[in-house]
This record gives C-alpha cells, structure tokens and sequence, in this order.
C-alpha cells in the first residue's frame, strides 16, 4: 500500500479485496505518524490503542463476511476540540491539560458507528482562536510543504495531517475560517458545512452561531463522504437542522457563477489572485457561466465578526472557571481569586484578548455600539449573499489573500493576524456552506479556491469541486 | 487609547487576573483593534425594507442565526448512565464524594 495516495475509497477497495487489513492500514499511518510527526508536530495525542482495537472491530466484521460502511479501517485525525470519550482533550489550552473527555461528541459516534479508526488528536490554535496554530498552548504544528511555515490555524494540526499523509482524512472546525484557511495553506480540502448541517455537540464552544465541524480530506470525493457522514439533524443539538433537499438538481455545465469584485483586493498576493483567475477562466473555457458580482458589505464583515465571535466566546469561555474541572488555582483565597488565577494561569494572549474584547463589547454603555451594530451588519452581509444567490449558484473566491506565511512572522501583531480571515469570515457570518479546494501554487507555496453555495446545497459545491478537480489536476 | 482603568475593571467583569505587563499590552492591542471597528458605523443597509428580515423585527442577527420559536426543548433534566455521571465527577478539582466542593460565594 502506498500511504501517500490512499483515499477513503481505495482503502475501502482494498480492505474488501484483502489486499490488506485494517490493522495493517492502522499500523502504516502510526508508522507515518512515528517517522514525520517529529518535524511538523500535527498531533498533540496519538491514540494506538484505540486505533488498532477499532481496526481489529473493522477486521472481524470483514472477516465473518458481513460487509463493511465506506468509512470502516480508514485512519482519521480529531481536532482536539472535539471530545473522543476516554481521551485527553485540551483545546489546545493548558486549562484543561489533563481533561479527559466524558463522552463522545456526535460526529465521533457516527464516526465509530462507521468502524473508523482514530489515530490521535490534533493541534490547534488555543480554543480555535487563531490563524496559523501558533496560539497552541503546547507546540507549534509545521506546514508539510514547508516546514518553516505555518499550516494555517485554527485547524492547523488537522491540515498538517492529512497533507503529510499521518490520517486519510481528519475533522477540523471552522468559525472564522478555521477550516478552510489551514487547507488552502496546506493543499489540501477542506468543507465548512452550513451552519446547523453538523451537530455541535461535543465541540467545545467557540461562537455558537458561527461554529461548525467539518471534514478536511486529500480529494472532494473524500470530502464528500465524511460530511455524509458526519451530517443530519441531532436533537442533542438544538441549532442543527433536518435533512432538506433544497433546489433542483442542475448540470454542472449550467451552474452559474458568480466571482465578487471585492475580493480581490490590493495587497493580495499577486500569484494567489492568478492562480484563482487562471481556474476561472479554465471553468469559463469549459462553457460555464461567469458573473462578476457584488457584494458590497463585504468591508464591514471582518469588524462584525471580530465583536460577535469575541463576545460570545466570552460567555462561552466562562465555564472554565476551575470548579467543575480542568485547571484549578489558588484554593487557598476566596471564591473570585480561584477564577481569577485560574484564568489568568490557564488562557493564553489570544484567548485573553478576545475574552476582553466580547466582555468590552457586551457591557453596558458599550452594547449598542458595537454588539447590536456588529448584528445588524451581519444581517446586511446575509442579505449580500442571498441576492448575489438569486443570479449565480456558486461564488468562487481566493480562501486567503496570501499564502502560508513564516512562523513567527504575525504572531506580535493580531490585527494582521485577523485581516488574513478577510474571504473566509462573511460566509461564516451568514451561515453558509464552503469548501477550500487546492486550485495552484504561488512561488510553490498552495493556493486554496473557495466554492461558497447557498445553505443545505452543498451538493452542489462537491459538483463543482469536483469538476474543477480535473480541470486544474 | 483605552485607560488603564478601564482594562482592569474589563478583566475584572471577565474574572481574568493580567499581570502590569499584561494590562499594558492588552491597552496596546485592544485601542487598535477598536479603532477599526469605527467604520461600522459607516454600514448600510442595500434598501430599506429587506423581504428577510421582516418577521425578526429588532432582533437582529437572528434570522443570521436561524434562531425560531419553538427550537429550545422542554427545560426537563435529562439523566445520564451511571458510567458518564461516574466520568464527569473524575473531572471535578475539589470535590466530596458526589458533590462540587465551592468556596464560600456570600461573604
């Protein structure tokens, strides 16, 4: 088996044809993960004994004849965000540094219920605030092209992975961008789902009404696979949705597209905007059509998002308070200095920074200025969309204006940090569905295209995705 | 520029101790971060009257948010198995048999 060019479907293939066993599928990535992970520290746990127990399951069932789900033998990586009973899982904070999860989050039970096999829990940004993983409270996770850059953030361990071949596919969030951002930085793909596709549950909260789980893979057939998997209505999740079959089915030659002036702007890196222009044209030449079009709040969505995601993180943010568990300190004084040094001890900068942020913005004198305005705006960039959505089926757009920066390079300066989310925060803010697709490269670092569709049609998106696949392959 | 005072009494309210160099830092960091959200006041909406946002009067960002009636469900505790009451209490720092153990909360 050549690790480097597995995809879910030929493990599959070959698990059924016995070319190979899910334990000895299991062993190669731990094998991959041993060599690599040294150089680009994706992982924060690996889990071999989980891994081969799940691959044994796998290979029993095979074995008595019985057939097995798409997913069943294939290794995943879990961002460490998202609880795996029995494991240790920290948020990439040292707040919870010894929490192990009391119960499966409920994408990893319909992952279980598939025979997949978890390798390990990935790095991230602490508690996904973050653009390049640098904010982890443990190590700082390499980018497989490059090891002297960033593999993007907040899902960086979970792109790192799946690029340097240590899991088939991986699970990453993504509130701001934190999918997409990391597989356009890695070459990889990767889906943020509409919002309410996927249940949260068992994610630990970041912005409640931005987060979703979503699936970063080596192929859109990948991809594709795991989000119909992992998505369906969850009545643990009070903000997830049923299953709709929204819109027509259409021919992938007719699918209109729609390419907005502003995001392609001064500043960007002129390679990632030819790489992006140069698909499009590859698509216009194949007969489809291409509109330029407008949305014209764009400018104010970066600002909206960055008082609504800090303000609801700092109530989100408030349960880590050292009573119920993860870190505890100061025992010895009153009840507010435990919060207090626990807090002050257990969060990193940028989770501190934001916390202050959301309490500024929520608090009283302030809530009119900023929260309620930050909303308002939210619901112009919605309604941006759902009028660019009545000429076009698909926006395509660069995921990032640059491409993988240095580590350490805007780690002291977070407003940069945060312009870098500019193409990827407004779909968040609308609850829309995107994928982050390789598309070229920029001075041989990757250049992600992002396909964004209208909510619940992400079929339509893999449709696309798929046929821009082979065009630029 | 944010006061001084003013970061502290927002670490207060958010219950996060910063150290001097800390509090300087986040004055820094927090006054240019402000500063830009100043062009929201700038936005508009494309027309008066937008067909999405009508039944969600006043409340905005809830239909960005999908919120409805009717989506909360009853507020009915719901028991968990013994084996997940057994993990979560594992989890507790200072604890007593089954119960969180508090420092005193009234004075």
């Amino acid at each position: 088996m050549d690790i480097n060019n597995l995809t879910i479907s030929k493990i599959h293939q070959g698990l059924l044809s016995k070319d190979f066993s899910s334990v000895e599928v299991a062993k190669e990535y731990l094998k991959q993960i041993e060599e690599r992970d040294k150089s680009i520290s994706a992982f924060l746990s690996v889990t071999p004994e989980l891994a081969l127990a799940q691959a044994e399951k796998v290979d029993k069932l095979i074995a008595s004849g019985k057939g097995v789900p798409i997913l069943a033998g294939v290794p995943c990586g879990i961002k460490d965000a998202i609880l795996v009973e029995g494991i240790k899982c920290t948020a990439g904070s040292k707040i919870l540094e010894n929490y192990i999860a009391p119960y499966d989050a409920t994408v990893i039970k319909k992952l279980k219920e598939q025979g997949a096999v978890i390798v390990g829990k990935t790095n991230l940004d602490e508690f996904a605030m973050g653009g390049s993983t640098e904010n982890s409270a443990y190590k700082v996770t390499r980018n497989p092209v490059d090891l002297d850059r960033v593999p993007g953030g907040s899902s960086g361990g979970s792109a790192a992975a799946v690029a340097a071949n240590e899991s088939c596919y991986a699970l990453g969030s993504d509130t701001g961008g934190s999918i997409r951002q990391p597989a356009s930085f890695c070459g990889i793909v990767g889906l943020k789902p509409t919002y309410g596709a996927v249940s949260r549950y068992g994610l630990m909260a970041f912005a409640s009404s931005l987060d979703q789980i979503g699936p970063m893979s080596k192929t859109i057939e990948d991809a594709k696979i795991v989000f119909t998997v992992i998505s369906g209505y969850d009545s643990k999740d009070a903000t997830s949705k049923i299953d709709k079959n929204l819109g027509e089915k259409v021919e992938t030659k007719k699918l209109k597209i729609g390419i907005p002036k502003e995001y392609f702007i001064k500043g960007m890196d002129s390679g990632v905007e030819k790489a992006v222009r140069d698909a499009v044209k590859k698509i216009e030449e194949q007969g489809i059509e291409v509109y330029e079009i407008t949305l014209p709040h764009t400018e104010y969505a970066l600002a909206a998002y960055y008082i609504i995601a800090p303000s609801e993180a700092s109530a989100n943010l408030a349960r880590y308070d050292g009573v119920k568990y993860g870190l505890s300190k100061n025992q010895q004084g009153k009840l507010l200095d435990v919060y207090l040094q626990t807090r002050g001890e257990g969060f990193g900068q940028e989770v501190k920074r934001r916390i202050m942020l959301g309490t500024y913005s929520l608090s009283s004198g302030y809530y009119d200025a900023y929260y309620l305005k930050a909303q308002t705006v939210r619901d112009f960039v919605r309604d941006d969309f759902r009028k660019a959505f009545e000429k076009v089926d698909l926006i395509l757009t660069p995921v990032s204006p640059i491409t993988a920066f240095k580590i350490g390079e805007k780690i002291n300066d977070p407003l940069s940090m945060y312009l870098s989310d500019i193409f990827t925060i407004a779909v968040n803010l609308a609850g829309l569905p995107a994928i982050s697709m390789p598309c070229g490269k920029s001075q041989g670092l990757p250049v992600g295209l992002q396909i964004v569709g209208r909510h619940f049609e992400e079929d339509k998106i893999f449709q696309m995705a798929s046929f821009i696949e082979k065009l630029v392959a | 520029m944010i006061k001084k005072e003013e970061v502290e009494k927002i670490a207060k309210l958010a219950r996060l101790k910063l150290t001097d160099e800390e509090v300087l830092r986040m004055q820094k960091d927090m006054s240019s971060i402000l500063d830009y959200f100043a062009l929201l006041k700038k936005a508009k909406p494309r027309s008066k009257a937008t067909a999405f946002t009508a039944g969600v009067k006043g409340k905005p960002g809830a239909v960005s948010t999908g919120l409805k009636e009717g989506v909360l469900r009853e507020d009915m505790p719901k028991n968990q198995s013994i084996e997940t009451v057994g993990k979560l209490i594992k989890e507790i720092p200072e604890k007593k048999e089954r119960y969180i153990k508090v420092k005193t909360i009234l004075d």
